[in-house]
């Protein structure tokens, strides 16, 4: 009777079997790649909002402190989305009758609220509080990236677990003076002596274990 | 071992075992195989799943649409929203919970409380520090009502003949009877529950003298017609008493549970329990408590003497006392032991003139009341640790006199229209008055009620009725304090208040709850200065009444009458669902009853004496399938028959069977109908509160399951006595040797016996949250079950889930007893997560979900979870609770603004515990390190500590020397359960300590010889 396979069968199998071990990895490696990718991440996704709101013009442009509009960053865990009264104490004044602003002006009239688009969205089983990060030296920027920069906010990190660890394993590396905090622009002269130094003075500690963040 | 054991032979057995006396049901001291079986499936019938017979098709079409749902929401994730104010209310910061003080009514009498408002959603309640009648602790009654306030169950709209309508529709119907009350003013009629609130009142006042002749009747079914007769009885007229228990130095409750229920309780288990805090320095005598009733009560349970009864004897006991007192000699016609402990309670008494104290249970005759009275005022106590005020109620009346006339008057036609502010009466109401015929006989009736209940059908006009935390208000505390209550939302389902209805009727349409509160107030000096200072406070400073002047007259004659022989029936309300208000209210459904651990049901309780004379024996018991299971028995009492399941107390009076009423309702709404049996037939006017002359059999047939939690994920009984789970003495025992909870123990003083191979981990850098559970002051009343599940969102699952050992309880309260069945002592022991410095759960789980945090907490991650359940397996205390299903409900939107915030709501398949609140550790942390301090003592406060009305539990940083926790954990009386296990739990308890009179023989030695 002749042989169902041929020669070759051998190889082929020798091959398939040694190489499962790197196909399994390939594919594991697959995974890694797609849920750190901002498919699943929404890094970098832009939302689409009722007013088009652009931090560019308003940080970058006009200079305007973050927490003008985001009040409670240093008092909250939730730094706050401003009311429409807020945008009104300027935009009462100037730019009165632009289009753009339509949806303030009737929300302002109406009472009805402005319904912004969530760009930054923690998974609920995760707490995080805007107020100690901030007082510990941990920019707007750090975690934010450039808003002054963004004309519609998009998500600059991939908000990952791996991505707080990077930072909570190593706060020396991203900390910065507390009255750096809300600079846009500040870049770190000489982290490598300067962050073990701020982390010694705020008494910042390496928090890791699990019920820091997750209960 | 035999399988079965009769009851002589459990005393034997009990009188045998040195080392081995507590034990939590009679089960468990016969150690049958069938419960041994039992206790060792970690999760008994975990194969059943929640729903039976889900075949093959629906298999498929679930998998179909699970398949195709998952492919659908893996496309893009939904856009959030987030919605700002257009213009932010001041004082608000976003993600910070406000609170605000209000006061909750239960029976008419208010509480102060704190409510938490997250976003202006009431989460959760806790006392108001301020308020005389919490001093800061709450009851499960008041941690339950935010699921009340969001019963998606709730009415939700006026009705007529069952109809939508509206309120304009109502307001327009009641003109015409209106118009008919001004020429016959008795032909209106209104009935409202018991009323403090000085502005209702006003309002009800003005409402009467408008219709000349119109009438307002009062009942409510927790009655306490026989407190105010009695103070009647004794001094003339409705007089309020106020006990002050930090004076007290003797205590004799008769019949009453004044560390479990009634106005006041609250504040009466604090002062109570202040006074008997034993510690390293204590060298002046602790207070004694002596507790005479039938069925087991939270006083009784924590008594250092308790004299079972029969109700029929109690006024006999009263009565000896007083002439004991005189130096007269009657004798109360009890056992010769009985008789002998009577006695030594007198000379107790004697020898505490002026501290000691005699109060009666609002269930016993008026006569038993004016008798305390007539003791107290022997005793001299009247002025000091007793204090009498006018009534707190707006017109005190005899309730029961009130509803029989109104029967009356609805009977001869007399009444056209009856209008009912609250309360089920249809339901609620004495059988013999047939309330629901003669109420049907009325033309127009109209029923005001959070709930479409079984009044609301059988009335006309239905208006829902707003919750307390939906309403403006004003009530009073026990001791009179006015406290206004200011509403936290909007009535979510459009509920109208009694003032609104009230103040309707008066003419003034739509005039709204704050109105007639405000402008109440304001008639009487208030200024917009103090209005605002009262709301801010909870309490209206110097607002409780003066005490009165009154001496209590000489006791009245006798009016007891034999008993008409059998047994006796005792009806009391039920101890989670009260008179049926909160059958609906799943987290008291299934909450355990303080003494039987029964969820989910009301069943006819007996002791064992009295279960082995109906036949209800061992034998009989181990025929049962489990422990879970019991038999009907047939009650025959004054003419009602009733199969109600039998279930045995250890220390219930003999000859006495105590019935719950509450159970029963048709129209509760989804999760209380059909719950439990109606027992309320079996109340009749003139014995409102049980009788004698009742027959009870065992019935046949078929057995009956009953959700009880008593041996649910406990520790096993086999270590019970042998480790020390319990650990008590009597006070004279801890003065000769305050060490003895360590006497004979292994390891169990931190540090010994503690060799490790492993190094060990420095928390010295770091807190140590620790906390230290005092069990002489724990009265088992649950307010720290509840107000750890309102904290931690923690799901009800059901009564057939908790059968099966699936409650989610993150804290259980173990229920010990000690010796004679007959009169044991009993033991309460709260258990949360121990929080192991070494874990056991830790090591075993494959996915580290459960590993330690730097300032050893047991941390638990949901999201790393995957079920294995191996931790709960390894965890000796059996503290970890699985999540088999979905039992948070995800889909019911109202339920969705309940939930506290900072805590995960969890998914099926995740194991969960006692976190020791570390939403709020963290919240504390985070505050003290924006202020770049050290967390202070006392500022992290866990739900369970926050609840307690004995401060039993102390919660704190063991690192912090000075803390509070860390002296307890230094007191000699300190143990860890299971110590040498080599745990380290950062949880420990405080022995056990009572105050036993040593001219009564303990029933049990201390056991300062272990071993």
């Amino acid at each position: 009777m002749a042989q169902i396979f041929h020669r070759s069968a051998n190889t082929l199998s020798r091959v398939t079997i040694f190489g499962a071990i790197f196909i399994a990895g390939f594919v594991l490696w697959v995974i890694g790649g797609i849920v750190r990718s901002p498919y699943v991440t929404n890094q970098g996704v832009h939302r689409e909002q009722p007013v088009p709101f652009s931090h560019q013009h308003h940080v970058g442009g006009l200079g305007i402190d973050c927490r003008y509009c985001h009040t409670s960053v240093e008092t909250s865990s939730f730094a706050g989305i401003p009311p429409t009264s807020t945008c009104m104490n300027c935009h009462s004044q100037i730019w009165t009758n632009a289009e753009m602003l339509a949806p303030v002006r009737e929300s302002f009239q109406s009472g009805r609220p402005i319904v912004w688009s969530r760009v930054h969205r923690l998974p609920d089983y995760v707490h995080f509080n805007h107020s100690i990060h901030v007082t510990k030296g941990i920019g707007c920027a750090s975690c934010h990236g450039p808003i002054d920069r963004m004309n519609l906010v998009y998500q600059a990190s991939p908000l990952t677990m791996e991505w707080c660890l990077d930072c909570h394993r190593a706060p020396e590396k991203f900390i910065r003076p507390r009255e750096e905090v809300f600079n846009m622009n500040y870049v770190p002269k000489n982290q490598s002596v300067l962050g073990p130094e701020l982390v010694k003075l705020y008494g910042v500690k390496n928090k890791t274990h699990c019920s820091a963040c997750h209960y | 071992m035999s399988k079965t054991l009769n009851y002589t032979e459990f005393r034997s057995r009990i009188g045998d075992l040195r080392g081995k006396e507590y034990w939590r049901s009679l089960e468990e001291l016969s150690r049958s195989d069938a419960f041994d079986d039992f206790f060792q499936d970690e999760f008994p019938q975990q194969a059943i799943p929640l729903q039976k017979g889900v075949g093959r098709r629906d298999f498929m079409k679930l998998m179909g649409a699970s398949v195709a749902m998952a492919g659908l929401s893996a496309c893009s994730r939904p856009a959030d929203a987030i919605v700002p104010y257009v213009n932010q209310p001041e004082n608000f910061v976003p993600g910070k919970p406000i609170y605000f003080a209000s006061v909750m009514p239960l029976g008419g009498v208010g509480t102060g409380v704190l409510v938490e408002s997250h976003q202006f959603r009431p989460t959760k309640i806790e006392g108001n520090p301020e308020h005389p009648s919490s001093l800061g602790a709450s009851d499960a009654f008041m941690q339950a009502s935010v699921l009340g306030l969001y019963d998606p169950d709730r009415s939700q709209v006026v009705r007529k003949m069952g109809d939508t309508a509206t309120w304009g529709d109502f307001i327009g119907a009641v003109q015409p009877l209106l118009k008919e009350a001004e020429s016959n003013g008795a032909s209106l009629r209104i009935l409202t529950q018991t009323i403090t609130s000085p502005s209702l009142g006003a309002q009800i006042q003005s409402l009467l003298a408008l219709y000349p002749g119109m009438k307002w009747h009062q009942w409510e079914a927790v009655s306490r017609d026989n407190v105010r007769e009695g103070s009647r009885l004794a001094f003339g007229r409705y007089l309020d008493t106020v006990y002050d228990f930090t004076a007290a130095t003797v205590v004799v409750s008769l019949g009453s549970d004044f560390l479990g229920d009634g106005p006041g309780h609250l504040r009466y288990a604090r002062d109570f329990m202040s006074q008997r805090r034993v510690r390293r320095n204590t060298t002046q005598s602790v207070n004694r408590l002596y507790a005479v009733e039938s069925g087991m009560s939270s006083t009784g349970s924590v008594a250092d003497h308790r004299i079972a009864i029969r109700p029929s004897q109690m006024e006999g006991v009263a009565r000896a006392i007083l002439a004991g007192l005189g130096g007269g000699g009657a004798q109360p016609q009890l056992s010769a032991e009985a008789v002998a402990k009577v006695q030594s309670l007198i000379r107790d008494l004697q020898a505490h003139r002026g501290t000691a104290v005699v109060i009666a249970g609002d269930e016993q005759p008026a006569v038993v009341h004016a008798l305390a009275h007539a003791i107290n005022t022997q005793l001299g106590s009247i002025g000091t640790a007793v204090r009498l005020i006018e009534s707190i109620e707006v017109a005190p009346v005899n309730q029961l006199a009130s509803i029989q006339e109104l029967v009356r008057d609805m009977e001869s036609g007399a009444v056209r229209g009856l209008i009912v502010l609250g309360g089920n009466p249809v339901f609620d109401a004495p059988a013999d008055l047939n309330f629901t015929r003669a109420y049907e006989k009325v033309p127009f009736r109209a029923h005001l009620s959070p709930y479409y209940d079984e009044t609301s059908l059988r009335s006309h006009w239905h208006v829902p009725e707003t919750h307390w935390l939906e309403t403006w208000g004003d009530l009073r505390g026990h001791d009179g304090t006015v406290s206004i209550a200011q509403p936290l939302v909007a009535p979510l389902y459009n509920g109208r208040s009694a003032y609104e209805v009230v103040g309707a009727l008066i003419g003034g349409l739509d005039q709204a709850s704050y109105q007639a509160v405000r402008s109440y107030w304001f008639g009487r000096g208030a200024t917009e200065e103090s209005w605002r200072k009262w709301l801010h406070d909870g309490v209206i400073a110097g607002s409780a009444p003066q005490p009165a002047v009154a001496a209590a007259s000489a006791p009245p004659a006798s009016t007891a009458t034999t008993p008409a022989g059998g047994i006796e029936i005792e009806l009391r309300h039920d101890p989670t669902i009260w008179d049926g208000r909160f059958a609906n209210n799943g987290w008291l459904q299934e909450l355990p009853k303080p003494q039987t651990k029964i969820t989910w049901d009301n069943v006819l309780l007996v002791g064992p004496r009295t279960a082995d004379k109906l036949g209800f024996t061992a034998e009989e018991r181990d025929k049962l399938s489990n422990n879970l299971e019991t038999r009907f028995a047939e009650v025959e009492y004054r003419g009602v028959s009733m199969r109600l399941p039998i279930w045995i107390v250890p220390g219930h009076a003999e000859d006495v069977a105590t019935i719950h009423f509450g159970y029963g309702r048709e129209l509760a709404g989804k999760v209380g109908n059909g719950v439990g049996f109606n027992t309320y037939p079996m109340r009749f006017s003139d014995a409102l509160h049980g009788g004698s002359g009742a027959r009870i059999t065992m019935a046949a047939g078929p057995t009956y399951p009953v959700a009880c939690t008593q041996e649910h994920q406990s520790i096993d009984p086999k270590v019970v006595g042998e480790r020390g789970i319990i650990r008590s003495a009597s006070f004279e025992a801890f003065q000769k040797n305050p060490d003895f909870a360590h006497v004979g123990q292994l390891g169990s003083r931190p540090g010994e016996h503690d060799e490790s191979l492993y190094p060990d981990w420095d928390y010295s850098n770091n807190h140590a949250w620790a906390m230290v559970i005092d069990t002489s002051v724990c009265t088992g009343c649950n307010g720290c079950v509840i107000a750890c599940q309102a904290e931690n969102n923690i799901p009800i699952v059901g009564k057939e889930e908790v059968t099966r050992e699936r409650e989610m309880h993150w804290l259980r309260i173990d229920r010990y007893y000690r010796g004679d069945p007959d009169d044991p002592q009993v033991f309460h022991q709260p258990v949360p997560c121990m929080q192991c410095e070494n874990a056991p759960c830790e090591p075993v789980c494959p996915v580290a979900a459960t590993s330690h945090s730097d300032d050893g907490l047991n941390d638990m991650t949901y999201n790393r979870c995957v079920g294995t359940r191996y931790c709960s397996n390894n965890c000796p205390y059996k503290v970890r609770r699985f999540n088999f299903f979905h039992y948070a409900d995800y889909d019911t939107p109202a339920l969705k603004p309940m939930r506290n915030p900072d805590v995960t709501v969890r998914t099926r398949g995740v194991m969960e515990k006692c976190t020791y609140c570390v939403q709020r550790i963290n919240k504390a942390k985070i505050e003290a390190e924006r202020e770049g301090r050290r967390v202070r003592d006392g500022e992290v406060v866990t739900a369970c500590q926050q609840a307690c009305p004995t401060q039993a539990i102390v919660f704190g940083d063991m690192n912090d020397k000075t803390s509070h926790v860390a002296q307890l954990k230094a007191e000699p009386t300190n143990y860890a359960l299971l110590a040498e296990l080599q745990t380290r739990p950062r949880t420990t308890y405080l022995a056990n300590i009572r105050n036993p009179n040593p001219e009564i023989t303990p029933a049990v030695e201390p056991d300062t010889d272990h071993h």
